[in-house]
């Protein structure tokens, strides 16, 4: 399913601003009916990312961590989690290392 | 200072990329250059075009690459990536880097060509410079990988990249815990080349498999290409037949464990090791750090201590952690505890550049 074919449901996705160290962080409204579908939007305008968040296999990078609407994200390799018109989806660092 | 420099050199560290210049007298300034609080895992200077490469393992964010050419800017470049990992693999080892472990440029005759080794264990041939890199699956698809094991991590990586500078197609690969490996095709096929390693770590019927040996480092001498040296979890090998055979050197004073070595670049028979004192005691004997050199292939070895610390010393050398300059003479040193020492003189004598840097991955010359 293309992102863009879910007329109505806008999330909102927020990257991490530890990111702004390595590329421009954007903040992209994405149409999508779940979180795959829209980190796959965001990536298709913001190619270097994707590296960044997910690693080659697509999954969720292991001190990476994911909100959706204040629940985080457990699963992390499949990443259907569904979302609700205008969802706040947050993408940030994990707490870790020294 | 009223000298020229005399050496550039490089240092990857848990926390940024260091550059150390010497001149010529002697005084040197060391200076964090790029990368400030990111882990820097591996470097390479491009001899051919003086482009030099750092691999980044950051924490949160993956493994990446970067590339600077010769007086030019840092840029990102593209990072070896594994291809999906078909849904019915029974690879236990998830098909993704975890860091980029070892880096070596291609032959003179092949401008653009570099090599990547990773953990957990894939080697990667880039034709352009790192724009791009493809997984050599001829390697990746050996019946013996899965054999192999992790050690020091636990997955199994490729550290050391040997290329023959006769034949640019003649590549051989150390990997821990995997056994060496060779090509003469280009990649297009490999075969085991780990004959005469011995693996005290496995069972007594096992000791000698070929596809399961611990070499922690592998160098060959540029000069003298048939001459390589292996400092190997159980012990120094020698090689002098291109690394297809190998002889244990049983010389070695202090202790015969350690994880890096040297070889001069025009004399095969001189090389350079930092011993631990053992597997299960990974410090210097008697807390005094020491570099051993054989000067004649294995025979004989000095033990060089002249300005290293000799007290209260518990730094471990890694693999990546000793260099050697093309003079021969210029040595680099670095610890996982954030020692630097830098020896003009073949190790006769050493100078501290720092006892307080970051955990140090990778250090490498860079000499114009």
């Amino acid at each position: 399913m293309q992102a863009d074919d879910v007329e109505g449901i806008m999330a909102h996705l927020h990257f991490t601003r530890q990111l702004a160290r390595f590329l421009d962080v954007p903040m992209v409204d994405v149409a999508a009916p779940c979180l795959r579908a829209a980190l796959d939007a965001a990536f298709a305008r913001h190619l270097r990312l994707r590296g960044y968040v997910l690693d080659e296999q697509g999954a969720l990078r292991a001190n990476v961590v994911i909100f959706i609407d204040g629940a985080r994200c457990r699963e992390r390799r499949v990443l259907d989690d569904a979302l609700r018109p205008d969802s706040q989806v947050y993408v940030l660092q994990a707490l870790s290392g020294g | 200072m009223g000298a020229g420099m005399a050496q550039r050199a490089y240092l990857g560290t848990r926390k940024g990329l260091f550059q150390v210049d010497v001149a010529d007298d002697g005084a040197w300034q060391l200076a964090l250059v790029q990368f400030a609080g990111d882990p820097v895992s591996m470097l390479l200077h491009d001899s051919r075009d003086g482009t030099l490469y750092a691999a980044l393992n950051l924490g949160h964010f993956g493994a990446k690459l970067h590339r600077r050419d010769a007086g030019g800017q840092w840029q990102e470049i593209a990072v070896p990536a594994y291809p999906a990992k078909p849904a019915d693999s029974g690879d236990t080892i998830d098909w993704t880097v975890r860091q980029v472990w070892s880096l070596a440029a291609g032959g003179a005759d092949q401008p653009g060509v570099l090599w990547a080794g990773t953990l957990p264990g894939g080697l990667f041939r880039s034709g352009d410079r790192g724009d791009s890199w493809q997984l050599v699956e001829s390697l990746w698809n050996v019946p013996q990988r899965a054999q192999w094991f992790g050690g020091g991590y636990d997955v199994p990586g490729i550290h050391s990249i040997c290329v023959d500078p006769r034949d640019s197609n003649t590549v051989l690969v150390g990997v821990s815990c995997g056994g060496v490996w060779q090509t003469q095709d280009g990649g297009a096929s490999w075969a085991l080349s780990a004959t005469g390693m011995r693996a005290d770590y496995m069972p007594p019927e096992l000791d000698e498999n070929e596809a399961v040996q611990d070499p922690h480092r592998i160098v060959r001498s540029a000069g003298t290409p048939d001459a390589l040296w292996c400092q190997h979890h159980n012990g120094i090998w020698r090689s002098q037949d291109a690394g297809w055979h190998w002889q244990e050197v049983t010389t070695a004073p202090l202790s015969h464990f350690g994880f890096a070595v040297a070889v001069h670049p025009r004399d095969g028979d001189t090389a350079w090791f930092v011993p631990a004192q053992a597997d299960a005691l990974r410090i210097p004997r008697d807390g005094a750090l020491a570099v051993t050199r054989t000067r004649d292939g294995g025979k004989t070895f000095e033990v060089l201590r002249a300005g290293l610390p000799q007290q209260h010393c518990y730094d471990l050398v890694y693999r990546h952690g000793l260099a050697l300059a093309d003079d021969g003479r210029s040595l680099l040193m670095a610890s996982t505890t954030g020692g630097a020492w830098y020896s003009g003189d073949g190790g006769e004598h050493w100078q501290t550049l720092s006892a307080h840097l970051p955990p140090v991955y990778a250090v490498c010359f860079a000499t114009p």
